[in-house]
Parts: C-alpha cells; structure tokens; sequence
C-alpha cells in the first residue's frame, strides 16, 4: 500500500519533469554558462579566505611570511601545538565548550516546561506571559550589560563562568520559548489525553509523552543557540579576568596579541576556534537552512 | 493542570528571563536619569546625561561620526545584500542540481562568527605580509597593492565589503525561499502575455519579493547598529582609542563599550545608560516603523 502510494507523482512534481525534457535553446545556454561562471567566481570568493586560513596554519611561519600564497609541503602540525600549549587554547576550548553547552542545556531545560504550559493551555494572562517572552526576540541585550555587570558582581559571579551560563541561557528563552511552544501548539490533543485516562500525572505526561515528541523543536534551538553563545565576544570580554576561565573569543583576543608575529600560529588559532562549527554546520545543514528561511516558503 | 503545576513550569523560564533580560534593560533606561559617581547614585539629573553625551569631551567628538559610519556601514551593506544577494538568489533558482552545494558554500562565513572574521581577514589584507595584496602583485596589478585597513580612503569600505562577504549568504537562503514559494502563475500569464525576461523579473517577479527585501534590510540594520566584534578585530581596537585610521571605522557599538568600560569617567554609569537609551529607541523605533511599512505592502500585495 504505501509502495504504491509513493510510486504516485506527487502534482508539484510535474511541471519539474516536463520542464527537464525541454532542450535548452543556444541562447539559453550562453546565459547558463555565464550564471555557473558567477556562482562558482563567488564560491571561490566564500571559500578562498577560509581554504588560506587552514592552508597557512598547515606551514611553518616562516613560509607563510616569506611566500605568502605557497601551499604547504608537508604536513607541519606545530602552529597547532603552539596554539594549544604554549598559548592555552587548550583551556578556551574546554571553557567555551562548557559554557556553551551549560547554557544551551539549561535554555532548553527551564523553556521546554514553560513553552509546554504557554503552548498547550490557555489561562487568563496567558497572552500576556507569551508576548513577554517574545519581546525578548527584539530586545538588544548587549545594551543592559552595565547593570547585568553590577548584578553579577553583587552575586560575587564576575569572572565566574557560572554568571556567564546564566547570561546566555536567560538570552535564548525567548528563541526557545518562541520554537517550541509553536510545536508544542501543533501536537494533537488525544495523545495527553490517553495518557491521562491511564492515570499519568501531569509532570509524567510532560516528560514521558510530549518532550519526545518536540525532539526536532529541541534540535532546532541547540543548532540555533549554540553558534552565537560560541561566537560570542562581548559578554566574555567585559564579565572575565582571568586567562584560565576565557572562552575562545576572548583568549584568541589575547593570542592576537601576544603572538602577532607567528602568522601561522594565529591562524591555527582561527581554525580551532572556527572547526567545531563547520563540523556542526555540516552535521546540520539542513535544519540550518530551514531554520533560517523559516515561514518564507509561503 | 492544576494552577500550581503550571507556575512549577513557568517560574524558572521566568525568573531567569526577567533577572538577565527584563531587568537590565529597565535598570539601565531608570539609571540613565541619575548623577553617578562611580557605582554611587547621586541626585537625579534628568536629562543632563543626555545632554552631556553630545557636549562632553571626547564623546561630542565621536559621536557623531560614528552614527555616520554606522549609518554607511548599514547602507554598504543593505546594497550589498539586496543587490548581490539577490542576483545570486535568482540565479541558483535557475539551476538544476547544485543549489544545497552553493548554498552551503556561501553561508558558511556566516557561521564563522564576526570575531574570526575580523582577524582573519585583517591578516589577508595585512600591508606587507597579506595574501590579498601578494596576489595583486603576482597577476601585475601591484600599483593597486596598499595597506587596505591603514587607508582612510579605503578603510570603511574594506569593512563594508567583509561584513557583506560574511552575510550574504542570509539574503541568499532568504530570496531563494522566498522565490521558491512565489505562485508560478504570474510569471506563466506575463510570459503568455509576451512579456520578456527582463520585464517579467522588475515588473512582477521584484515587487513581489519587496517584503523579503524589507525584511532582509530590517536585519540588516539591526546588525549592522549592533556590530561590535568586526571592527574590533579587523581595526585592531586599543583601549580607549578611535578605532580604523584617524577613527574612520568607529561605530556606534565601539562607542557604547568605550563609555562604559574603557574611557572610565566618574560618570560612566550615567553616560553608558543614556547611549543605552537612545540607541535602543533609535534601533528599536525604526525597525518596528520598517516592519510596519513592510507588513502594509505586503498586505497589498496579496
């Protein structure tokens, strides 16, 4: 049956394939020509700065120096050693690693309960609490890190990467409130109500039923929250003060600094600091390119 | 649910929200109207922190130019986007295999993050050492070789031009959805009433995508008035200094970190609050006007 049902052309199909069997005309050839010209020139403009910042820190500095865009000859790993040893990205990584995670973790824990409650139940004030949160969506954060800073120093968490944690998780619940309490709306209401004729309390019924059932809600805001909590600088840069607790952006801040002569070390550095998002970009490709075009594709 | 249940499921999501979020933000819109001294609250000042933004020395000197690079930073950029962007966006509607490769390929600066963005390409376009004018030489074209961020002339548009490189590929993803999602029947009935490639794309298929393009504008604008790691980085930012050569890239969020951390006057609570204020209702003020404006024509057009 379901075989079957698949061997259907869906009718969005169709136009497609009578469109594929027309042969282009020689005109219509030259402008294709032209337009894979455009888009692979641009690939080469997106993807050559990137290919030279691996490339260079795979030589030693003094290549890089003196031949500016030699390729590697042989595979010369010690920028990295350099970059993780003796300049400490060893601890930026683990420090941005466990802020990171921290604070996308208890994003999602203290936002899953209440976009269950806002998306599920309607109460008097309801309306009221979900344009709250949402209002967070258009809220520059940056602008009150004066009084977050004074706020934190009377909970003794200045450079504390605990204070950090709660920063960024606070800053992702009105994009977590926002994601799942719409996919919470849309799950029908006979799954809850089964489990409650079976005698299921309301935090079993939560937990066992509907969390797994919002999994690609949940995967949607860990993909989302994670590359700006990694990325970002501002936060670190005025609530940290010692070297061993600074995430990446800080300590490659720092590096800058330090080692600005060792072209190859820094890049190195930029690469580390660059890697596990590709990797995660990679790994998700899809929901990212849905999730930044979301609600266009009327 | 029992009323109790659901403030157990509300309270944290809330209380955190309201302490990081809400909190400050109100904190700084009241501070902004009292003497500081220090972390002292003195008397209330109403508008003076306001006033003193645009008279006292170094600010009354910065501020403004600035507000003016920021506002040719957005415009830079907003061309940019709405222009190549959609270019691009256009043709890879057009391909027929190879759209999710190019894609991938031109969002992935997007991910990198502004901070890697900035030392990266301030190490490409480095003077002496820099790839990007050791490749002007190689090809012959060295006469164009210079230092491209130590150049007045060229040191705002250099950062226009590697802020677009890393966020173009949002406007791509974003006209391509948008042009997927557009009925094909305008473009079949024009094409029947022989209207040709040109006509069809600026007469029917542009003024539909106008919402998408205000809404690609609108992001831009508010990243672009909140763009602080780029030209930390790429300018090399020091202390309390302009930064770009003669302070030719100094934005408005270099400015806002200056006053409250770096330039450290007695009164800097005051002053940082007041810059607070006002860029929040400057920022915040147009982006809800352009959203309504869009909202409206789109309204029209369906």
């Amino acid at each position: 049956m379901t075989v079957l049902h698949e061997r259907v052309p869906r009718v969005a199909d169709r136009p497609r394939t009578g469109r594929r069997a027309r042969r282009r005309t020689p005109r219509e050839r030259a402008v294709l020509i032209l337009a894979l010209l455009l888009l692979w020139s641009y690939a080469v403009v997106a993807l050559a700065p990137m290919l030279v910042m691996v490339l260079d820190s795979l030589r030693s500095n003094a290549q890089v120096l003196s031949d500016p865009l030699g390729l590697p000859g042989s595979l010369d790993l010690s920028s990295y050693r350099t970059a993780w040893t003796e300049a400490s990205f060893g601890t930026y990584v683990r420090n941005s690693a466990l802020v990171t995670i921290a604070a996308v973790a208890l994003d999602v824990c203290v936002s899953l309960p209440a976009s269950y409650v806002l998306g599920r139940y309607q109460f008097r004030g309801s309306g009221v609490l979900i344009a709250y949160f949402l209002s967070g969506l258009m809220l520059p954060i940056r602008l009150g890190i004066l009084p977050i800073f004074y706020l934190l120093g009377s909970f003794g968490m200045i450079d504390s990467r605990l204070g950090l944690v709660l920063v960024y998780a606070a800053s992702g619940i009105p994009f977590s409130v926002f994601i799942m309490s719409a996919f919470f709306r849309g799950l029908p209401r006979e799954l809850e109500e089964a489990a409650r004729i079976d005698g299921a309390s309301e935090f079993r019924i939560f937990a066992r039923v509907m969390v797994p059932l919002v999994r690609p809600a949940i995967a949607t805001v860990v993909v989302f929250r994670f590359v700006p909590l990694w990325n970002d600088f501002f936060f670190p840069l005025v609530l940290m003060r010692t070297t061993g607790k600074y995430t990446l952006p800080v300590g490659l801040t720092q590096f800058f600094g330090e080692f600005q002569t060792n072209w190859s070390a820094l890049f190195a550095g930029l690469v580390i600091a660059t890697l596990p998002l590709i990797v995660l970009f990679l790994a998700a490709t899809k929901q990212i390119v849905a999730g930044l075009t979301a609600g266009m594709g009327k | 649910m029992r009323w109790r249940t659901a403030v157990y499921f509300l309270v944290p999501a809330f209380l955190l929200y309201t302490l990081f979020v809400v909190y400050p933000l109100l904190s700084a819109l009241a501070d902004s109207f009292w003497r500081w001294e220090g972390t002292a609250r003195g008397g209330f000042a109403g508008l003076a922190n306001f006033t003193g933004l645009f008279t006292t020395f170094p600010l009354n000197h910065q501020l403004w130019p600035a507000f003016w690079h920021t506002v040719v930073f957005f415009i830079g950029t907003m061309v940019v986007q709405n222009t190549f962007g959609l270019l691009v966006a256009v043709v890879l509607t057009e391909l027929r295999f190879g759209r999710r490769f190019f894609q991938t390929v031109y969002t992935l600066p997007y991910l990198v993050g502004g901070l890697v963005v900035g030392y990266l390409w301030s190490l490409l376009l480095s003077p002496s050492f820099g790839p990007v004018n050791a490749a002007l030489r190689a090809v012959g074209l060295g006469s164009f070789a210079k230092p491209w961020l130590g150049d007045p002339s060229t040191a705002l548009p250099v950062v226009i031009l590697v802020n677009a490189w890393q966020y173009v590929g949002f406007p791509i993803l974003l006209f391509g959805a948008a042009l997927a999602g557009l009925p094909s029947e305008y473009a079949e009935a024009s094409r029947v009433d022989g209207a040709n490639a040109w006509q069809r794309f600026f007469r029917v298929t542009l003024p539909l995508l106008l919402p998408s393009i205000g809404v690609v504008s609108i992001l831009t604008f508010i990243g672009c008035f909140n763009t602080f790691e780029l030209v930390y980085s790429l300018e090399g930012a020091q202390g309390n200094q302009p930064t770009g050569p003669g302070g030719a890239t100094d934005v408005l969020g270099l400015i806002f970190y200056r006053v409250a951390f770096q330039e450290g006057g007695a009164d800097a609570i005051g002053q940082s609050s007041a810059l607070a204020v006002l860029l929040f209702l400057f920022i915040f003020g147009i982006a809800v006007l352009a959203n309504r404006i869009v909202r409206r024509r789109e309204a029209e057009l369906t």
